[in-house]
């Protein structure tokens, strides 16, 4: 079971529910065998926090690198083939000359392939590291963190979720997605093969704004989805009336809670804060499996 | 010679496009015949790389230089390896204007980029 935690809006709080959710589900049941842990990716390349929360020790590290193309002068014909395939104008032919701008290029390797001299190789060109190790409670932790000044989050993301399923040791078979804010393709590729998408929002306007994007995107990626309302009890209601027409669950409120602030701005979790979160979460995580099983019912 | 003029609308009176690589057309105009055509910009909303397919198309069309008001990093180093000037359009107002004053040698090349660029690209 994936669940990612994603919200359209930054800053709303996905990092705040996405380590709560996963600590509570560590934690288990009162009177109750404690489960395997469920493993955390915090997939926010660009900035990356969850670690601040749960406290991981990084024991496995890998290399993230997309194939950069680089032409041979002398096998270059200026034939333009690669320019044409390229979808984002990295490859360009000007004259005789055939110039690779390495920043716009997302490592698709069409250019390589459609080169009819062969005059085009592949080198890979690092943009950020993989990380994993366990954590607090021993749930498995991976994060992607991007290096400074590069414009691609989605690679890295890409090859955090491929590396991270086998590198964090998980037993368990629950996943949390730590999502990075907005609605681009960093995002996509993140929520990309989940099971849910949890969706944390603010009730104000520009809350709501970016929860329609994200919702879009749920229905686009044919992803059920569920909302929470954090900082509730500030801006308007519609948020809610918006959640009602859509038919999206609000699963949890957080109130608006200066206790909580503080506690998050020391790096403590929500559990920890408040440990009646712990049942709330649970709780929270049977309504996703009862949704899901009964959506899958109902699609299957 | 042929020169690139950046254009809001595609005539010879229209008024002239600061930007290069996401300006609305490119209207080519050859200076010793002053025959001329306009070319809509494909790239005015790509997310990225517009500056290099701008100096692309440049390219193609076979002009020696482009007349416009910013060049960011990807268009500069583009055009540069292309051999095609670049020049700023001063206090030019419409196309014909700028043409004008590139023949009269009244506008100012640049040597570097004049902007940081936007989408796709990072600081040259």
């Amino acid at each position: 079971m994936k669940i990612a935690v994603a919200s359209g809006k930054g800053g709303t709080g996905k990092t705040t529910v996405a380590t709560s959710l996963a600590l509570s589900l560590a934690m288990g049941e009162p009177d109750q065998p404690v489960p395997p842990p469920p493993a955390f990716l915090d997939c926010d390349v660009e900035g990356p926090n969850a670690h601040l929360f749960l406290a991981p020790i990084f024991e496995r590290r890998q290399d993230v690198a997309i194939q950069i193309p680089r032409v041979d002068a002398a096998k270059c014909t200026a034939c333009g083939r690669c320019a044409e395939v390229c979808q984002y104008h990295a490859i360009v032919v000007l004259g005789k000359r055939t110039l690779v701008f390495s920043q716009l290029c997302h490592g698709c390797g069409s250019c390589t392939l459609v080169c009819p001299e062969g005059a085009i190789s592949e080198e890979p060109h690092a943009i950020g590291a993989l990380e994993a190790g366990p954590a607090v409670r021993g749930i498995p932790f991976a994060r992607g963190v991007l290096n400074v000044g590069e414009p691609m989050a989605t690679p890295a993301i890409r090859q955090l979720k491929q590396w991270a399923i086998s590198a964090s040791g998980a037993q368990g078979s629950v996943v949390i997605l730590d999502v990075p804010p907005g609605t681009s393709c960093p995002v996509v590729e993140a929520v990309r093969g989940a099971d849910y998408l949890l969706l944390v929002t603010e009730p104000t306007p520009f809350g709501l704004h970016d929860l329609r994007l994200a919702a879009e995107v749920a229905v686009e990626l044919g992803i059920p989805a569920g909302v929470i309302i954090n900082r509730d009890g500030i801006g308007d209601a519609g948020v809610d009336a918006f959640c009602a027409a859509a038919g999206l669950p609000v699963l949890l409120r957080i109130p608006f809670e200066r206790a909580i602030a503080e506690g998050i701005a020391q790096g403590r979790t929500l559990v920890d804060i408040h440990p009646e979160y712990a049942s709330r979460f649970s709780t929270l995580y049977q309504q996703i499996v009862g949704q899901v099983i009964s959506l899958s019912r109902a699609g299957g | 010679m042929k020169v690139i003029v950046t254009a809001t609308a595609p005539e010879l009176e229209a008024e002239v496009d600061p930007r290069f690589g996401r300006g609305a057309y490119f209207v080519v105009v050859d200076t010793d015949t002053l025959k001329w055509q306009a070319h809509q910009n494909q790239g005015v909303n790509a997310a990225g790389g517009a500056g290099s397919q701008a100096a692309q198309f440049a390219a193609q069309q076979g002009v020696e230089a482009v007349i416009s008001g910013d060049f960011g990093p990807n268009a500069y180093i583009a055009l540069a390896a292309a051999e095609i000037k670049m020049y700023l359009l001063g206090p030019s107002k419409t196309v014909w204007e700028a043409v004008a004053s590139f023949t009269a040698g009244k506008l100012e090349q640049v040597h570097a980029p004049t902007g940081t660029g936007h989408h796709g690209g990072r600081e040259a």
